[in-house]
């Protein structure tokens, strides 16, 4: 029997736009203990990869030459700051881990979605 | 940023320091998704370096009416930055050696000096260095203003100054080493009470200096009083965190290798035509590490030692320091008195240490309640979680001593 394979989640960080900014003190404090939460994930092993996102972006809706709006979700006033991509038992596990998200009570909200895997033929 | 500043010129500071702040700023942003890459600081001077060439090459678009003319400058900079890479241990240690005496300019007013290396060699942010002043946050930024505006319309070059330049640009330098290390062995700011990285950092500087100047007694004598220190410094927190006083430490947690490169630093020094504050702060360190353990300290040496030092720089902070060494030679009460009538108190006044000092000689001199007052006043002036708790812990104490007391 071989071990089921481990689901990826990929764990998607929303910031408010109009949200009032942390002062840089407390900013510091988030950014430390963001530190230590990766370095606990890397530590463990089930840190995939991520990456910060970029603030410019386009959203499309309609087909080609009908509309294209500039910047991302600049309807819902949110930022997606970055992505990271975990390793987790089961989508409970994941939102677990992301619960450890150092940003949640400054407005950061986080979205879990399973990384479905079907054969690539 | 000593680096970016270098190949810029320093009437570029302020370019400089904007795109180490965009670097940092891009760091927070980048880092919580990726970790912390495997070499930070080549992260951020690459990241600024990118930014830099970016502005550079926008603002001379902008600013050339000979856009040809603009692209060959622009080539030959980016090549230079580029070329910059491989040879990154060496130009940090040259171009952080020429930046202190850049710094050092002695068109600018001394404080200004100082304040300016700390900004820009120790990363200082505005509050630590009005802290290392005992001044107003706003008094800095407009200290740190002008002299950037200074060295912008001066042009002064990044070239290391001429031999007989250094000489009188050396006493700024070392005591802006001396301030680094100051901030690192005490924080004005943070959660905790050590900042070891500033004090390594300023050891570092400081036998860069020393091994270009050689010959400077005053260099040596800066380096042995930072190393005596900084042997203590493991002992001064106990596992938690929390202060532990010098009569509390572990001696044998010492760092016996930082006390024998102090010693030898310390004879480096010797010889000297003039004796200045900093061979006296190292001889004073040098009685405290030198002791075997607290009861043997030898206090008269301490305090003829103090007494030529304010001879020499008379400081009010010193003045506080020798009244610790007066009440253990002659008692609280002379060290009381001592305090009373010491010059310049008014300067002190809002300086945490002078009322913890005050509060112990009261306790020592059997009157706890102006101890518990004076312990009060330093816990309202201490900028640190740690001291606050530390001196919670003297007042609980002293108001104990009260009730016992008739």
């Amino acid at each position: 029997m071989t071990k089921p394979e481990k689901t990826q989640y990929l764990l998607l960080f929303r910031h408010p736009q109009n949200e009032a900014e942390p002062s840089p003190e407390e900013m510091q404090k988030i950014f430390g203990k963001w530190m230590d939460w990766m370095k606990g994930m890397k530590a463990q092993g089930i840190y995939v990869g991520g990456d910060r996102l970029d603030d410019a972006g386009k959203v499309v809706k309609e087909p080609r030459g009908v509309s294209v709006t500039d910047g991302p979700y600049a309807e819902s006033k949110e930022i997606l700051g970055g992505y990271i991509v975990v390793e987790a038992d089961s989508l409970d596990r994941a939102a677990v881990i992301a619960q450890g998200c150092p940003g949640l009570g400054y407005g950061t909200v986080v979205e879990v979605r399973p990384i479905e895997k079907l054969p690539h033929i | 940023m000593a680096i970016l500043a270098r190949r810029f010129g320093p009437e570029n500071l302020a370019l400089a320091e904007d795109v180490v702040q965009d670097a940092l700023l891009k760091a927070m942003q980048t880092w919580p998704f990726t970790g912390v890459p495997d070499n930070p600081s080549a992260w951020i001077l690459q990241t600024a370096r990118n930014r830099a060439i970016d502005h550079l090459r926008r603002s001379r678009q902008w600013q050339s009416k000979e856009p040809m003319a603009a692209g060959v400058v622009e080539d030959g900079l980016v090549s230079a930055l580029r070329a910059l890479t491989p040879r990154f241990e060496d130009e940090i240690q040259d171009s952080q050696l020429r930046l202190m005496f850049v710094c050092c300019h002695p068109g600018l007013p001394a404080d200004a000096q100082v304040a300016l290396t700390l900004k820009v060699l120790g990363g200082f942010g505005e509050r630590e260095i009005a802290a290392a002043f005992l001044a107003h946050e706003s008094a800095i930024a407009k200290r740190l203003v002008r002299a950037r505006q200074f060295l912008r319309e001066e042009k002064i070059s990044t070239e290391l100054p001429r031999p007989d330049e250094l000489a009188p640009r050396l006493a700024a330098v070392h005591q802006a080493l001396y301030l680094m290390f100051n901030e690192g062995y005490k924080a004005s700011q943070g959660s905790s009470l050590l900042r070891e990285d500033l004090c390594a950092e300023a050891i570092r500087l400081g036998e860069l200096v020393a091994s270009f100047f050689d010959q400077s007694h005053a260099s040596h004598a800066l380096l042995a009083l930072m190393y005596f220190n900084a042997a203590r410094l493991p002992a001064r927190t106990d596992p938690t965190g929390n202060i532990l006083l010098l009569l509390e430490q572990d001696r044998a947690s010492w760092d016996r290798t930082k006390i024998s490169r102090g010693l030898a630093h310390l004879t480096a020094s010797a010889g000297s035509p003039q004796v200045n504050r900093f061979h006296l702060e190292a001889g004073i360190a040098a009685c405290h590490a030198l002791a075997p353990n607290a009861a043997a300290t030898d206090w008269e040496q301490i305090l003829d030692l103090y007494d030529q030092l304010l001879r020499v720089d008379p400081s009010p902070v010193a003045a506080v320091n020798r009244a610790v060494a007066v009440a253990k030679v002659r008692g609280a009460a002379a060290g009381l008195q001592a305090l009373a009538t010491m010059a310049d108190r008014q300067a002190v006044e809002a300086y945490s240490p002078l009322h913890v000092v005050s509060g112990q000689l009261w306790l020592d001199h059997g009157q706890p309640a102006k101890a518990v007052r004076s312990f009060r006043r330093a816990w309202e002036l201490a900028t640190l979680e740690v001291e606050r708790e530390h001196l919670a812990r003297r007042i609980a104490a002293a108001e104990k001593a009260c009730e016992l007391s008739p």
